[in-house]
Parts: structure tokens; sequence; C-alpha cells
């Protein structure tokens, strides 16, 4: 793939994008280069347009709980710096080396997104390049706001296909002074399902609620983080145990939730949407495929890890639950999407044809 | 068009009884909860099943002739505003809980159902958090389109946070599901987009949501200031901290003053300014954090602490009777929703006081102090010759002024009718083309709801198709720029 100079400005962003467009050349964007292998692929005469050039953190509004980044700023450079103010960015996915801008790009998220939501939840503005050679704003920099058509949402989790996100204004949340964690394991799916349904219905006040399981063992997780955490993950424990989970509390936590993430990569990830209450079939699915899962189990989003990739695998999982392929080796011919209802699917197509008419962005 | 052929075949669909064209029922409908603005419709129409809709909607498109819907008519925005010689579609019928799935946390319901509703079919354990002043009337149909918010939002988020899928009608009268009760589905987040669109993407016949478990602990108290500027700082510092209260809702003198007339809660009407603070979450969190809060408030005059539910609901009551009884003030007045950064609260509010006097008219504040949203009330005497556009144009000063402190024109009440003169103050010309694309992506013709949001009508045109080169460019003769 042809590499085109990073562009420093979102002006020369846009007009490298406009450039190609008229040259009828596809674009791929590209942030920390983290995620390429996810989606569609673009085609091998695109040329790529790197966001590094684009990495300032341009506000952080300390007192307002907001920041304006550019997207090409780490989102752990991001981070440390809110982090100076006893902030955070609260989306928490896996490696390190990925942009702001690409994490809204592919809407990943991490463990955090049980409390705080996604990407979608926490852009509050967004600039945007598109191919005919605009620039345009949705969206403001207020955590209230509803002015004008949500840009942002339909641009998040739109992997660079509309167009490329060029500014971004993100709400962020007081970072927590003290965290303790409530681990509870089981070997059966259904006890390890109704500990973690326990957790999700009852009235604690979560900072993270996870599940994993591997080769027929697992364990279901409850995050607290406050000014007092420790009483919260006391009682999680308590209705861990009330379902025979094997019980123990974490106060030096990090650890485990650094797992947890890190289970969300490999050499072949599917990210399984279903309900809470599919988790025992989804555990039991893991295991006759041969899988690892990690998953958010008060929203019913797991991951699914394999480390032998087989496209059965991914086909057998759509059988039952929406499938969308992350991770995923070159060399798997498997549509990463998954069906889509055909009549979203068209108006899918009729709002990449108003946004990218010239069908560059790739 | 009484017995015109488009009002005959929307009889043929939902029936004759269920079809308005009478002129003084059509009254009931021509202004919503904003009631400067009126028009009369030419039908409206309520249908009770989503394909209904669909039909109503198709019949609509072949016959070329615009429609807006309307929930319980309470938006503050004009925005279920009727479309003259349009057709006004009402779901109020459309009032049916579909599904409660509590071990899921998901709710299925038609547009017509309350927001109130919703909880109350939670209830006891769950609740749906958005809470707009207005939720014991209010639709999730209404709130889908405005993406409402409510008190509780600075720490729980809007309708679009709680939104997992939707059954439209698009404006063909064609039907599409968006996301579903899973979340994450696979392409482009049109739910997201479609939430907030104001009516003018097409009609939800059928909303999933997300609904949470009830907190274990609420505590709150109101405590009360010699200025609003003191009580902001109280704000600033409960946020410096990291608390992030479940509302945190400030009045001001007047409407303290309005307010009392109305409940008799005993607030001391010679305040500057009212804080409201609310925490909650688990029992022992809740605590701490409220000792701190009530040391934060150490500079208060007084302090009141709700002991039990009854004293809370009185604080809640009192707080939302503000709007209604500022009747007691004035005999009119203009509700505005600009939001500011939090941090530019005692300098904004210094602006209006000042613009205020300027135009010799008074103007009360009750605002949602946590994320700025504030509801300046503009109070006028219609009666009065010239006082009611002095009151425009004091509301249109007071929305600049916030928009210039880098605000929003509106926090929830929506663009609408009334508030779309002031777009162009937040977005410029390639921003509102931008917003004109999704527009056209779903209703190409323009019959959802126009003259709704975008300040000036806009035409959707063709997809133009790939870029071809011009002949005489192909030719060497001509470049192009």
């Amino acid at each position: 793939m042809q590499v085109a100079d990073a562009p420093a400005t979102r002006e020369e962003l846009g007009a490298s994008l406009a450039a190609a467009a008229e040259a009828g050349t596809p674009v791929r964007f590209r942030g920390g280069g983290t995620k390429l292998g996810w989606a569609r692929r673009a085609p091998a005469e695109a040329i790529e347009l790197s966001t590094a050039g684009l990495n300032t953190i341009v506000e952080h509004n300390a007192g307002d709980l907001t920041a304006v980044l550019e997207p090409g700023v780490l989102l752990a450079d991001a981070q440390a710096t809110f982090a100076n103010a006893g902030q955070m960015l609260a989306l928490d996915p896996p490696d390190g080396g990925a942009t702001v801008g690409g994490v809204v790009a592919a809407a990943d998220s991490g463990p955090l997104r049980a409390r705080y939501g996604g990407p979608r939840d926490l852009v509050v503005g967004m600039r945007v390049a598109l191919s005919d050679g605009t620039l345009a704003k949705s969206g403001g920099k207020v955590i209230k706001n509803v002015a004008g058509y949500d840009i942002a949402k339909l641009f998040t989790g739109s992997f660079g296909t509309l167009g490329a996100i060029v500014e971004l204004c993100v709400r962020l949340h007081p970072l927590p002074p003290a965290t303790a964690t409530a681990v509870g394991g089981s070997s059966d799916p259904d006890e390890l399902a109704r500990g973690a349904a326990a957790l999700a219905g009852s009235a604690l006040e979560h900072h993270g609620l996870d599940i994993s399981w591997e080769a027929g063992r697992g364990t279901a997780l409850a995050r607290f983080a406050g000014a007092a955490p420790r009483p919260q993950a006391e009682a999680a424990e308590l209705l861990l145990r009330r379902e025979g989970l094997s019980t123990e509390i974490l106060d030096d936590d990090a650890s485990v939730w650094d797992e947890q993430r890190a289970r969300q990569r490999g050499p072949l990830v599917v990210k399984v949407s279903g309900l809470p209450t599919h988790v025992p079939a989804l555990l039991r699915a893991a295991d006759e495929l041969g899988g690892s899962l990690v998953g958010r189990a008060g929203l019913g989003v797991s991951w699914l890890r394999f480390e032998e990739p087989s496209a059965s695998a991914v086909e057998r999982l759509r059988r039952d639950w929406i499938a969308v392929v992350q991770d995923r080796p070159a060399e798997l011919d498997i549509d990463p999407w998954g069906p889509i209802d055909p009549a979203a699917d068209a108006l899918m197509q009729r709002v990449k044809e108003r946004f990218d008419p010239a069908r560059v962005c790739a | 068009m009484t017995g015109g052929p488009l009002v005959e075949r929307l009889r043929g669909i939902v029936g004759t009884e269920h079809v308005i064209t009478h002129e003084r029922q059509l009254a009931t409908y021509e202004s919503d909860g904003l009631l400067q603005y009126a028009v009369t419709p030419a039908a409206v129409v309520l249908p009770g099943t989503a394909a209904e809709v669909a039909g109503l909607v198709r019949a609509c498109h072949d016959a070329e002739v615009p429609w807006v819907a309307r929930g319980a008519g309470s938006g503050l925005s004009g925005g279920a505003l009727p479309v003259e010689d349009g057709i006004l579609i009402a779901l109020s019928r459309l009032r049916r809980i579909l599904d409660v799935d509590i071990p899921n946390g998901r709710v299925l319901v038609e547009p017509g159902v309350t927001n109130i509703a919703v909880s109350q079919a939670v209830a006891p354990t769950h609740f749906f958090p958005p809470d707009p002043s207005s939720q014991i009337v209010c639709t999730i149909g209404g709130n889908v389109a405005e993406n409402s918010g409510g008190a509780h939002c600075f720490k729980y988020g809007f309708t679009t946070n709680y939104v997992t899928g939707l059954e439209l009608v698009l404006p063909d009268g064609s039907e599409v599901i968006l996301g579903g009760p899973e979340l994450d589905h696979p392409g482009y987040d049109l739910l997201g987009a479609f939430v907030g669109s104001e009516g003018t993407l097409g009609i939800a016949t059928k909303i999933w949501l997300r609904v949470v478990p009830k907190p274990e602990a609420v505590r709150t108290l109101v405590a009360f200031f010699g200025s609003t500027v003191e009580a902001g700082e109280v704000v600033s510092r409960i946020v410096a901290e990291g608390i992030v209260p479940g509302a945190i809702e400030m009045m001001d003198n007047l409407s303290i003053r309005a307010a009392e007339g109305a409940t008799n809660a005993g607030y001391p009407v010679d305040a500057g300014a009212a804080l409201v603070v609310e925490l909650d979450g688990s029992e022992a969190e809740c605590e701490t954090r409220f000792e701190h809060v009530i040391e934060m408030c150490a500079g208060a005059d007084s302090v009141r602490i709700a002991h039990d539910e009854t004293e809370r609901e009185l604080i809640w009551r009192t707080r939302k009777a503000a709007f209604a009884a500022m009747g007691r003030i004035a005999p009119n007045y203009y509700v505005q929703d600009s939001v500011i950064p939090r941090t530019r609260l005692a300098e904004v509010l210094g602006t209006i006081e000042e613009l205020a006097r300027e135009h010799e008219l008074q103007v009360a504040n009750v605002f949602h102090a946590g994320d700025g949203n504030l509801h300046p009330l503009v109070c006028y005497d219609g009666a009065q010759p010239g006082e009611a556009e002095r009151a425009e144009e004091l509301a249109g000063l007071i929305v600049k002024a916030c928009v210039d402190a880098g605000g929003s024109i509106t926090g929830e009440h929506g663009v609408g009718v009334d508030k779309k003169r002031y777009m162009p103050s937040m977005f410029d010309d390639p921003d509102l083309a931008t917003f004109q694309r999704l527009r056209c992506a779903f209703d190409p013709d323009g019959r959802a709801n126009p003259g709704k949001v975008m300040p000036t009508p806009r035409l959707c045109g063709e997809v133009p198709g790939p870029y071809r080169r011009h002949p005489l460019e192909q030719a060497g003769v001509a470049e192009r720029f």
C-alpha cells in the first residue's frame, strides 16, 4: 500500500483526501495501526493517510470535564495528561499504541464500558473531513447538547468509511481514588452466569463487571471504585458466594483487569453481541469450539478468542448471535460483519453515498 | 382537503373515527408545549399499530404531502408543530409495553408509552434514568426524537445512552429495524444518528430500552446561599473533588420566590440561590460523599437535608414547580435551554443580569448546574405593547452569550422551529450541509417534519455519481481546481 506524507493539519488531511478522491484513488486512514486487520480490508491500490501528525491535545478543560483532541493523540498520552488533574477518558481498550481517533473509528472499548459506555457515549463533538473536501463539525464542547444531528455517532465505529475524524471533543470523568474487586470462580457455566447476573441485577454501583472463561473454568469479576469501594466489594463477594462461587477480594486489582483487556486480542477474536442471559450458552459454545472468552456480563457483549483461527467457529457463533470478527489472520476468508438486515443495509448504503459519493474512503 | 383523496385513503387505513378534520378538534393539535407557535394541519390521524403508521406515511409519500409526528405534545421547541396542509400523525394510541425483561435489563415499548410508565413497569428494582420534568406525560417516542435528558443526566446520561434498538417507518413508508435488544449491531450506528433527530428522519414504532438497577441509597439536600456565584463555587468544588452527583440543580432568587409561592416549602424567599444536591449509589459511598458535600456547603446561609422520602419529594416538587409557578411573577414567560461550560457560570449569569436590566425585563434562572444547562425564563407581559418583542430579543441575546462562552443553543429541548434561527451561531454552512447529507439519506423528498432544525430549507438533489473528468479536462484544455 502506498503511504502518503502524513498531514500536519486537518486542512492538509482534508486536501489530501479530496485530491485522492479526484484521482479516484481509495484512501485508508491510519492511526496507531493497531486494528488495521479489523473490518473490511482496503483494496491494494489504496493510499494510506496517517493521522500521526495530528497529535495535539488542543484543550483540557479540567473544570468542565471535557477535552478537545486531535485524532492522532495516543490514548495513553491523553490519559497521562488527564490523570494529572485526577481525571480520565473512560475508555480502556487493550493495546498501548492506539490513538484516540482509531479507538473511536473502531468503536473499541474495555471493561470501563460497563459503567461509562463506549466511545459513542463519550464523544460530545467531532470534526470530520469528507472526500469532497468538506470540513465540518457537529456537536460541541459541552456534555449536554442536542443542537443538530449527531454526526459523531455516525462516524464512531465507521472505520473511516464515511470520511476522516479530524478532531474530537470528549467527556471526561473523575479518576477514582481507590478500587477493589470481588472475584468469584466456577467451573459450572450456569453457576458462573448466576453469579454475574446477581451482580448485574444488584444495586451495587460497579465500575466494571466482567466474566472470563477458558477450558471449562471461569471467573466473574466486579470492580468497585470511589471513596469507599471495599464495603461494596464485600457485598459483591457475598452475592457471588451465595450462588456457589469460590471468592476472594483483591485490593490490588489492576493486573486482573489488564488480563481481561489483553484477552480481547488474539489470532482470531470475535465480538459476540447477545443478552446477559445468553452467558451459559455462550460459555458452552466457547468450550465446544475451543475458544476462550471475556465479556461485559451486564451488557451481553463478549469477545471469543481462538488460538487456531477457523471460519467455521465464526459461522457457528452466527447461528445464535451477532458475531463481528475483529483480529483475524489475513488469509482467513470471512466477512467480518456477518449478515446485516437488508433494509438496514440499504439505508447504510444511502448514508455512504451521501457522505462519500466518490466511494474512496475504504 | 377535508374530503380529498388522501384523507379518504387515511380513513381507509386507520378507520374514520381516527381521522380528525373538524376545525375545532384540529385546534387541540395546533401547538405543542411551546404555545407561541400554532399551525392548523389538514388532518390529524391516530394510528393504532405500526403497520398503520407505515400505511399512513406511504400514503403521504404517494400524495407528496408532508407530515409531522407527535407524541404527547409536551415539547418546548415547537418540534411537533404541524405543517400547514400537512398531516399530523399522533402516536398516542401506540401505548403498549410489549416486553419487560428484568434479567436482561430491557424493555420493549411502543412510542406513545409515557416516560414514567417505563420506570413504573420495572419498579421497584430498576428504573429508566432519563427523567425530563414532563415525565408524567411525555412519551418515549418524543424522548427518542428529542434525545431527552432531565435532572439526573449529569450522572446517568441521556435517552441516546439507553436506546438499543428501534423499529422505524422511513419517510417512503418502508420499515427498517436498527439495532435490537442487543448492543453493537454491525454496520453504521444509524440508531445513534436517529435518536435526537427531532422527527425529521422517520417515525419510531417500537423502541428497545435499557433499564438499570435502582441505586441502593439516595441522599438529598438543599442549601441556600446569598448569591448564585457563591452557590456556583460550591458546584465547582464538588466537581473538582471528583464527586458525580445524581443531580445538582440551582434556582435563583426569582425562581425561589415563584416556587415557594406554589409549594409553601418554607424556603427563605430572600435567598440569592438554592442549590439542590442529590447523591445516589451504594450506602457506604453515598454516606461518605454526602458528609463531604455538607462540609462544602459550610458557607451556606442554611442547609436543609431530606430525612425521608416525603422531604426529598418536597425538594423536587419545589424545584420542578419553578417553571409553572413563574406565572406568579409575570403573565408570560419565554423559556430558554442554552448550555454553557460550567466554569463560565458566574460570568454568563452576570451577562444575563446586565442584558435583563438593559431590556427592563426580569429573567429567572433555573438550571442543571452540573452540566451547565441553563433554563433562563424571560418574564414579560404580552398585554404591554412591545414587551413580547423585547423579551424575544433578550432571549436571543442570552442564547448568543451562551454560544459565545463555548456552549450550545439547546441542551435538551431540541431545536424545533423555535431555535433554528440560532443554528448559524453554532454551525457554519459546511456543518449544516453535512447535517443535510444525513437527512437526505433518510428523507430525500424532505417530507418528514419539514421546516424544523435547519435554519433555511434545503433540497437534497440526486446523489452525485463518481467524479468524472470534464471532456475539456480530459483533452488537457482545462485544469480543475
